[in-house]
């Protein structure tokens, strides 16, 4: 139990809830946080250096380790690592292809990014809770999250980054008029301008709330499920410290809880790829 | 769990991976996908051909091997009519050569049994002489007698 023995059990579960945040405060100036209430304190001109760092790192690891299959692609038989590596692109190119029917050469690397680099974040929670806390602690460091996903900021910012796509392809196939007909045109509609012009402000409304609940739903499902799971594995760490009845009892639920989180880890992973993929061909679809 | 700059941290990276990925890993493993299924649907099409290519051979092969076949008999009756021509002159040849040869022998054997007879006169003419000469006891003039003597010497 991060090597602590006098934390209580909240104290526990708050230590490997707060992230490693370096951050302007208002009296210590630029620092890394010493507590989840500092980093509170910072608000938003901070960096959790951990969510930000590991995320960054795997989406490395992947691009390093696809570049290497694409750099000795052949176009013979192809072995290991490209097999692997085609049958993911085939895997991504076949469900873009299923719910994309536009003509966009962005999109289905689009996917196959989200697909691979969701999964590797999501992958981090199967690494046992205190692991890796335990390794940073001896290194000097007191927080650590390495699980990007079960950070708001990390899949809220994935989510921006697809709103951001699907409002600039909305406009750029519909142009400016279209997408804002779009927006106000419908559900209702009316022949009479005049009730149409009462009707304007009620679609913008209904339609700005589901344009809005896109990425929202997008980033915020990722997030809570993960932390969901995440939240499980320090439950059941926890037990590690009364007993060892307890603490065998606690290793056969996390076997199976990491057993049934490697189906949730590849769902979430692909949930994500399939709705922005279905999010940006709506934006392309002209009505 | 506060919103911070690890928002937009994680918009720019993912915004530059998407970029990578395209740029530097779509596209050459896609190239290399499809490249790699025309060259499959290729190879099949060029072993469609092959094995159109091979019937048609074996057909060529069959008619060939049949010709052949024909030929080859025909080469065969012509031969055996051949011999049979053959075989036939030379047994007209032989018969004529053996009936000359017999004709020859006959004559020849003809020749020395008129010759035999011819000396067998003589001799019995001579016998005959002497005979009557030593019936007659006396001298015949052989001058004289001759030709009585040639006369009896003809007539036997």
């Amino acid at each position: 139990m991060a090597g602590d023995t006098q934390q209580t059990g909240t104290e526990y579960i708050q230590h490997h809830l707060t992230n490693l945040t370096y951050g302007q405060h208002p009296e210590n100036g630029w620092s890394f946080a010493h507590n989840a209430q500092e980093a509170s304190e910072m608000g938003f001109m901070a960096v959790n250096v951990d969510s930000l760092g590991w995320s960054f790192g795997l989406g490395v690891i992947f691009l390093l380790l696809f570049r290497w299959a694409a750099k000795r692609a052949t176009t013979g038989v192809p072995s290991g690592w490209q097999n692997f590596v085609e049958m993911m692109v085939e895997f991504v190119d076949g469900t873009v292809k299923d719910s994309f029917h536009g003509r966009n050469p962005w999109i289905a690397p689009m996917a196959l990014t989200i697909f691979v680099w969701v999964f590797l974040m999501n992958l981090m929670d199967l690494i046992p809770v205190d692991v890796i806390p335990w390794l940073m602690l001896q290194a000097g460091v007191h927080f650590q999250k390495i699980v990007p996903s079960t950070d708001p900021n990390i899949t809220l910012g994935m989510a921006l980054a697809v709103f951001a796509m699907i409002i600039y392809y909305s406009i750029k196939v519909k142009g400016v008029g279209g997408f804002l007909g779009e927006l106000t045109l419908q559900p209702f509609s009316a022949k009479n301008p005049v009730i149409q012009a009462v009707f304007v402000p009620i679609n913008l409304a209904l339609e700005l709330v589901g344009l809005l609940a896109k990425p929202f739903s997008l980033g915020l499902r990722l997030f809570g499920n993960m932390y969901a799971g995440e939240m499980i594995f320090i439950l059941i760490a926890m037990m590690y410290s009364a007993g060892w009845v307890l603490g065998t009892f606690g290793g056969a639920l996390q076997l199976g809880w990491a057993i049934f989180h490697i189906l949730i880890i590849t769902l979430q992973a692909f949930i994500f790829m399939v709705l922005t993929v279905v999010y940006l061909s709506m934006a392309h679809e002209d009505h | 769990m506060n919103i911070n700059l690890t928002l937009f941290g994680q918009l720019i990276s993912f915004l530059f991976f998407v970029w990578f990925c395209k740029k530097f890993v779509w596209t050459a493993i896609i190239n290399a996908m499809e490249e790699r299924q025309k060259k499959i649907a290729d190879g099949l099409d060029a072993a469609d051909r092959a094995s159109r290519d091979l019937e048609l051979a074996q057909e060529r092969a069959t008619e060939r091997l049949k010709e052949a076949k024909q030929e080859a008999a025909s080469i065969l009756e012509q031969a055996n009519k051949r011999a049979n021509q053959i075989v036939g002159e030379a047994k007209e040849q032989a018969r004529a050569e053996g009936d000359r040869l017999k004709a020859a022998a006959q004559a020849e054997i003809e020749q020395d049994v008129n010759r035999a007879k011819e000396e067998l006169r003589k001799k019995v003419a001579v016998l005959a002489l002497a005979g009557a000469e030593k019936i007659l006891q006396a001298n015949i003039d052989e001058s004289a007698n001759s030709a009585l003597v040639d006369k009896l010497a003809a007539e036997l």
